[in-house]
């Protein structure tokens, strides 16, 4: 075990799968000498040298085009987008071609072995366009996985999953908890089961549902929850495409309600999928409304970031309104 | 040319100078004129009398299954298809130049390439019928041909998105110290996307071994070549961007046949990528769902007609006494004769079973897919009139 951050643990995830894989590539914007505008990739071109670890030109579609003619070829490719707020580009090459490669190819050819990381989210005053959180859009794309890691311990194991699974895989990380969240890690490779959630804690009265760095926040609001004696179980999504549909209908069958808390705004966000799901599976058990405390259906804003946001404060009013309902 | 990075070695200059397209003048190869006669004085070596042959056939088993798949299209047989008419030259020349190993990836309209690489007439007409035996399990519409043993990747619709990923797959075919290199397709149309800009520019910086190789057939779908760039066609792109540039005439065997060798060899010994520009012209309409008629005139396109690649070609055959005229008719019949009986039996057998719907989407189907499924064949058992070829498959 060794005490990493966030970006320490990605860092080691990412040397440990090029010693692995000959074939391994990890490249994007000033990814290379640099070590990436965060320093994710810190030393891997040192180590791995500049065929294997470099930067691209300015271009996310270009980046993407790249990493799923790398991929189909049988190479390992891991392609950082500086900020998911910058992948729009690349969205047709993502939706039409990453993941229509397998299908469209009858599996003569694919981009499994593509990983495509990205850090996502607000909290670090970086306005409209460092802080969007749009997993919602690549969740409506059969083909795609979709994982989101809420501590070190989770980057490490879920990424190095990620790049060992089969299938092109969108690796959202939560930028905010880079430097600050730090945890024990072991040195050694390990994998986390893609398509999983994990129950943080367990509890009886209301299922709390984030995933990334809102897990933090509704573990916050159960604290506070629990000391008006309300028991929160609190579940860490992690993969938002394949999702644990069975995890969480086993908690909403227990606690009869359901609070899914996200980032992004509400209007299409992924919180509506999942409770039109748990609605459908867990009818006769839900006490309540499903909840949903998510971000304004606004862009997101930089004076209003802490307004904006949906908070401990703002999921605690939740459960309340749930518990009373 | 000289790849400069910023300011260094930046000539100076004061007096403020303006550089006008035009400038440069980007040549046109051209080894077989109009005429059909050889203009070659430094006298470079082509191929054998059997490359010339299987070219020639290659052309012209194109052209008949063009000509075959636009009557099964209209008899309402195949709900698409898309000729190459006037531009064999340029796919079956350029494919010839190649080695089996190097990756094509192609547009659409590439199908004298696949001709070429030997692709079968039972293949093209199981894509075309989306039938069992297409092994893309018919999940695209007819043309959209792709086979990992011939190197030929799976067409897909999206105009350029080949062209970056051409780039990535010759980096990986370097860094696997393959003697390969990939081949992209693409034609002046698709070279406005972002993606031809990317995907340049990305094979320049990345020293990736690729030829770009450009149809400048004159048309994207209606829009003529004029109103979709200004500038010197798509050749003094390359230039701008750094990759090393050839221009050629499309409709040349010879041309383009030297033009894409030299182009295969750059690339694979300076790692680099390479464009050619083949100037050529979209003979027949862009697909069955277009009618060029209402865009351009019978004249323009007689003055094409008369620039025919394959009659070229022949008279050059012709005159180095290669060409065997019975012979070439027999194959004509033969090749007619062989579609003709492919097209009867791709009709007939069944597409895929239901089952396949939810496979390759990712590497094994997830439960969710799995649960769609098996909710999709408790419906189409209890109305299995209305999904008639699935619902004698579905157990």
């Amino acid at each position: 075990m060794a005490k990493m951050n966030l970006l320490q643990a990605i860092n080691n995830a990412l040397i440990l799968s090029m010693q692995k894989h000959p074939s391994a590539m990890v490249f994007g914007e000033d990814v290379g000498h640099f070590g990436g505008v965060f320093r994710a990739t810190s030393n891997l071109q040192e180590k791995f040298g500049k065929s294997r670890c470099f930067n691209t030109p300015l271009t996310e579609q270009g980046i993407i085009g790249f990493a799923n003619g790398l991929a189909s070829q049988g190479s390992y490719a891991i392609a950082e987008i500086q900020f998911a707020d910058y992948i729009f580009p690349a969205f047709d090459q993502i939706v039409n071609e990453t993941a229509k490669f397998r299908y469209r190819s009858g599996g003569q050819f694919s981009c499994g072995s593509l990983t495509i990381r990205t850090p996502y989210g607000g909290g670090i005053a970086g306005g409209h366009y460092h802080s969007q959180s749009p997993e919602a859009f690549f969740a409506h794309v059969p083909g795609l996985k979709v994982v989101i890691p809420r501590n070190p311990y989770q980057a490490k194991g879920l990424l190095l999953s990620s790049i060992e699974d089969p299938n092109p895989v969108l690796f959202m990380e939560p930028k905010r908890l880079y430097r600050a969240a730090v945890g024990d890690v072991p040195e050694e490779e390990y994998t986390l089961p893609l398509g999983k959630a994990d129950v943080v804690k367990t509890g009886s009265d209301i299922t709390l549902l984030a995933w990334g760095a809102q897990v933090e926040v509704i573990e916050k609001a159960a604290s506070m929850a629990e000391q008006d004696g309300i028991s929160c179980e609190v579940i860490d999504l992690q993969s938002i495409l394949p999702w644990d549909v069975e995890t969480v209908c086993q908690s909403v069958f227990k606690t009869g309600r359901l609070l899914i808390n996200h980032e992004a705004p509400m209007t299409g966000g992924f919180a509506s999928e999942i409770a039109a799901t748990i609605q459908q599976e867990c009818f006769l058990y839900l006490e309540a409304p499903i909840a949903r405390v998510t971000g304004l259906d606004t862009p997101y804003p930089l004076a209003h970031e802490k307004e904006y946001m949906p908070d401990h404060l703002k999921t605690y009013e939740a459960i309340r309104r749930t518990m009373d309902y | 040319m000289q790849n400069r990075n910023h300011l260094s070695n930046v000539k100076i200059s004061h007096n403020v100078s303006v550089i006008e397209n035009g400038l440069l003048e980007i040549p046109m190869l051209q080894l077989l004129n109009e005429q059909g006669v050889e203009i070659n004085p430094k006298k470079v070596k082509f191929f054998d009398r059997d490359t010339a042959q299987k070219i020639l056939n290659s052309m012209h088993y194109t052209r008949l299954l063009d000509d075959r798949m636009i009557g099964a299209q209209r008899q309402g047989r195949i709900s698409f298809y898309l000729a190459s008419l006037g531009e064999e030259a340029a796919t079956v020349a350029s494919a010839a130049a190649l080695e089996p190993q190097d990756m094509i990836m192609s547009q659409y309209r590439e199908q004298g390439a696949l001709v070429y690489r030997g692709y079968t007439t039972q293949q093209f007409m199981n894509q075309m019928f989306s039938n069992k035996d297409d092994p893309n399990k018919g999940r695209q519409m007819p043309i959209h041909y792709g086979d990992k043993a011939l190197n030929f990747m799976t067409v897909s619709s999206p105009l350029g998105t080949q062209i970056p990923q051409a780039a990535g797959y010759a980096y990986g075919q370097k860094m696997a110290g393959q003697s390969a290199i990939t081949i992209c397709f693409f034609g002046e149309g698709a070279a406005s996307e972002g993606d031809f800009h990317a995907g340049l520019n990305m094979a320049a910086v990345l020293n990736c071994p690729c030829v770009f190789f450009c149809r400048n057939n004159g048309y994207a779908i209606s829009t003529p070549a004029d109103e979709q760039f200004a500038g010197d066609g798509i050749a003094s792109r390359g230039i701008g961007y750094g990759v090393k540039t050839i221009r050629v005439d499309g409709n040349d065997v010879l041309a383009v046949y030297s033009a894409t060798a030299q182009a295969r060899k750059i690339a694979l010994e300076e790692n680099c990528p390479v464009l050619v520009e083949a100037m050529t012209y979209r003979l027949s309409a862009h697909s069955t769902s277009d009618d060029p008629s209402g865009y351009r005139s019978k004249e323009e396109e007689q003055k094409w007609a008369e620039r025919d690649p394959i009659v070229r070609f022949e008279t050059w055959m012709q005159e180095k006494n290669w060409l065997d005229k019975e012979a070439l008719e027999a194959y004509k019949t033969k090749t007619r004769e062989e579609i003709l009986a492919a097209l009867k039996v791709a009709e007939k057998i069944s597409i895929c079973e239901i089952d396949e719907i939810i496979n390759d989407v990712y590497d094994t189907p997830p439960w969710h897919l799995e649960k769609q499924l098996k909710e999709l064949k408790s419906h189409i058992k209890k109305y299995p009139e209305a999904y008639p070829k699935t619902a004698g498959s579905n157990k």
